[in-house]
């Protein structure tokens, strides 16, 4: 009996003598298998891009900042106080940490070396809060703040900026002309989700930027206050209870607007995943669809080539070949025409999906479980669609295929 | 005991409601070593009986037993392997695989009777060499001539050693000339190598070569002559 790999070499040998016919075959192949991958990727890296900004943001976060637009409108707006941040935590409940803050632009300076940068002055908590890490010196103590004391912890795109790679611990800069000494330097976050650098900022005490940074006329006045919640599911529920008690604070009546917003990041980015992953679900069912195409492509042609070499299939036949010999080589053929589809697919996936990746700004993610799909993925079409013009192929009659002009 | 034994074969196809017999009971025995010539009138029944014997087609009734088995019982998968291990055809319009070298054309057999290289290319280049093609095994058919390329045919026919030739109208597509060295060929295997030779035509000519020619008529054998050949 015919072996296995006789039959193979038989349909390279058929494949490769219509090498036109084959190359054109294999391209929707080709075409739906890159989609495939591509879709796939490009929707994990996106994903995987709002799981960092939602670590960058701090896990179980909420935020809240006066609401401009209300104040504008000549409400009695009030500033978000010391005091709304410690009722907040005093009173809401699901919190694990609070840490109130004050931002500012200012110019850090150090020896020759000056950088405009965000100043956050906030409490010992803003580390926990924000999720951020150490990665040389320390954070702020809660004798820091007591204290006003002037010290600082530097971002890594500060500590780059200024020291150039220098030892860091222990140097003076100056903030608004008013000396700090560097007491750590934050482990790198990158981006955040609207694209600007986090680690361009420097943290100092609560009550030193109140001191001699900005000097506000209301003394106890901040910019912002930050919750973290025990849970993620607790969030709704301290939103709610945040804004209940600061209407009650700034005595807000029923009806008129608030005067500050409460904003879960969280849940936003979590919302906006649900869009990316239906946005990703949507170009992978047109690329399946495409997929799908290719092989009907590859029944086409097969079926016109089982016609075009009905004679070929008679010789065959009357020189030993059975039906099931005749059937093998048609299926090896449409299988191979969609495994080397596959693989050149597979190549062409991970180009398209590192250049379509500019525009979604994150990189794609290539997994091997994907990869793997889409290869068993076009070998089934192959097979599915290559299984009828093969059994086609096998109940010709020798003696009408020999007669066929 | 005769190669070929055919007893009481008939051959019917279903045309709309009617039903019509090409083959109306012939019985014929051929035996190892004969150069048979199946002569007759287009409608006579030949090419239908050339199939049968081919195993191509199975008769409607009949028994046809081939080299001691009988060929009634046989799959079709079975027939496949028949054809390859016991006949060798050659046709009219040649039937080689295009752009295909002339050796592996003749290999063609070779390789569903399972038989690896390099036995299986030594085989085919013998098989070319005996044909005397030995300097055109790298051709395609379409590099060959209707001579040349018939006796490509020839050499797949007979590379598997099969007992059996079977040669429908061989020479139709071909000159005088060439009729005369195709069928010098066919004579010279039937009587070095001992190949049953079983041809079928309507050319008179081309029948002489042969030392048995069985007419046919309407689905009858109406004359078996045994040429006495010297």
């Amino acid at each position: 009996m015919i072996t296995f790999a006789e039959m193979f070499k038989i349909a390279v040998l058929a494949l490769y003598r219509n090498k036109m016919r084959s190359m054109l075959t294999t391209l929707g192949i080709v075409i739906g298998v890159a989609a495939v991958i591509a879709a796939f990727a490009i929707g994990a890296g996106a994903n995987k891009s709002i799981d960092e900004q939602i670590a960058a943001f701090g896990s179980n976060s909420i935020i809240v900042f006066p609401d401009r637009a209300a104040r504008s409108l000549g409400g009695t707006a009030r500033h978000l106080t010391l005091d709304d941040a410690a009722a907040i935590e005093r009173e809401v409940s699901g919190i694990e940490a609070v840490a109130p803050a004050i931002n500012l632009t200012a110019t850090v300076i150090y020896g020759n070396a000056n950088w405009s940068t965000r100043v956050v002055g906030s409490n010992s908590e803003y580390v926990a809060v924000q999720d951020w890490e150490i990665a040389q010196g320390t954070g702020l103590h809660d004798g820091h703040v007591r204290q006003a004391a002037k010290v600082a912890v530097i971002g890594q795109t500060v500590a780059e900026k200024m020291f150039l790679g220098e030892d860091t611990i222990g140097k003076s800069v100056r903030i608004n002309k008013v000396p700090f000494t560097v007491i750590g330097v934050f482990a790198p976050k990158g981006q955040n989700l609207m694209g600007s650098d986090q680690d361009d900022f420097v943290l100092v005490p609560l009550t030193t930027a109140q001191k001699r940074l900005v000097r506000w006329q209301t003394p106890d006045r901040i910019s912002m206050i930050f919750i973290k919640g025990v849970s993620m599911d607790a969030l709704h529920y301290i939103q709610h209870q945040t804004e209940v008690l600061l209407r009650e604070r700034h005595k807000i009546r029923p009806g008129e607007p608030d005067d500050f917003a409460v904003r879960n990041i969280t849940q936003i980015l979590e919302a906006r995943r649900k869009t990316t992953m239906i946005m990703s679900m949507l170009l992978g069912s047109i690329a399946f669809i495409s997929l799908v195409v290719g092989g009907i492509g590859i029944m086409n042609i097969m079926l016109v080539s089982v016609t075009e070499r009905t004679r070929e299939i008679g010789i065959r036949m009357a020189v030993g070949a059975d039906a099931k010999d005749i059937r093998l080589q048609f299926l090896l053929e449409a299988l191979i025409l969609s495994l080397v589809g596959g693989v050149i697919g597979i190549g062409l996936g991970v180009f398209a999906g590192f250049s379509l990746s500019s525009f979604t700004q994150a990189p794609p993610i290539f997994t091997v479980e994907a990869i793997l799909l889409a290869f068993a993925f076009s070998a089934m079409v192959g097979i599915g669609f290559g299984y009828y013009p093969a059994y086609k192929a096998s109940r010709l009659n020798p003696i009408e295929a020999l007669k066929y002009e | 005991m005769p190669l070929i034994v055919l007893k009481d074969i008939r051959k019917s196809y279903t045309m709309g409601d009617g039903k019509i017999e090409i083959l109306h009971g012939i019985n014929l025995s051929i035996d190892k070593g004969e150069f048979v010539a199946l002569m007759g009138p287009s409608g006579s029944g030949k090419s239908t009986m050339m199939n049968i014997l081919g195993c191509l087609d199975k008769p409607t009734a009949g028994t046809y037993i081939l080299d001691g088995e009988d060929t009634g019982n046989l799959t079709d998968s079975q027939l496949a392997r028949i054809r390859n291990r016991k006949i060798g055809f050659v046709f009219q319009s040649f039937n080689l695989l295009p752009k295909t070298s002339a050796l592996e054309n003749v290999e063609l057999p070779l390789i569903y009777a399972g038989i690896p290289n390099p036995e299986r290319r030594l085989r085919a280049m013998e098989a070319l060499k005996l044909v005397g093609l030995h300097d055109r095994m790298y051709h395609e058919p379409t590099q060959l001539s209707g001579g040349q390329q018939q006796r490509v045919a020839i050499a797949r026919g007979i590379v598997n050693r099969a007992p059996i030739l079977m040669a429908d109208e061989p020479t139709g597509n071909l000159d005088s000339k060439t009729t005369a060295e195709i069928m010098e060929l066919f004579v010279k295997l039937n009587q070095e190598l001992g190949i049953t030779i079983i041809l079928v035509t309507h050319e008179p000519d081309v029948a002489t070569y042969a030392n048995r020619i069985i007419y046919l008529k309407d689905g009858h054998i109406i004359n078996d002559v045994r040429a006495q050949k010297a």
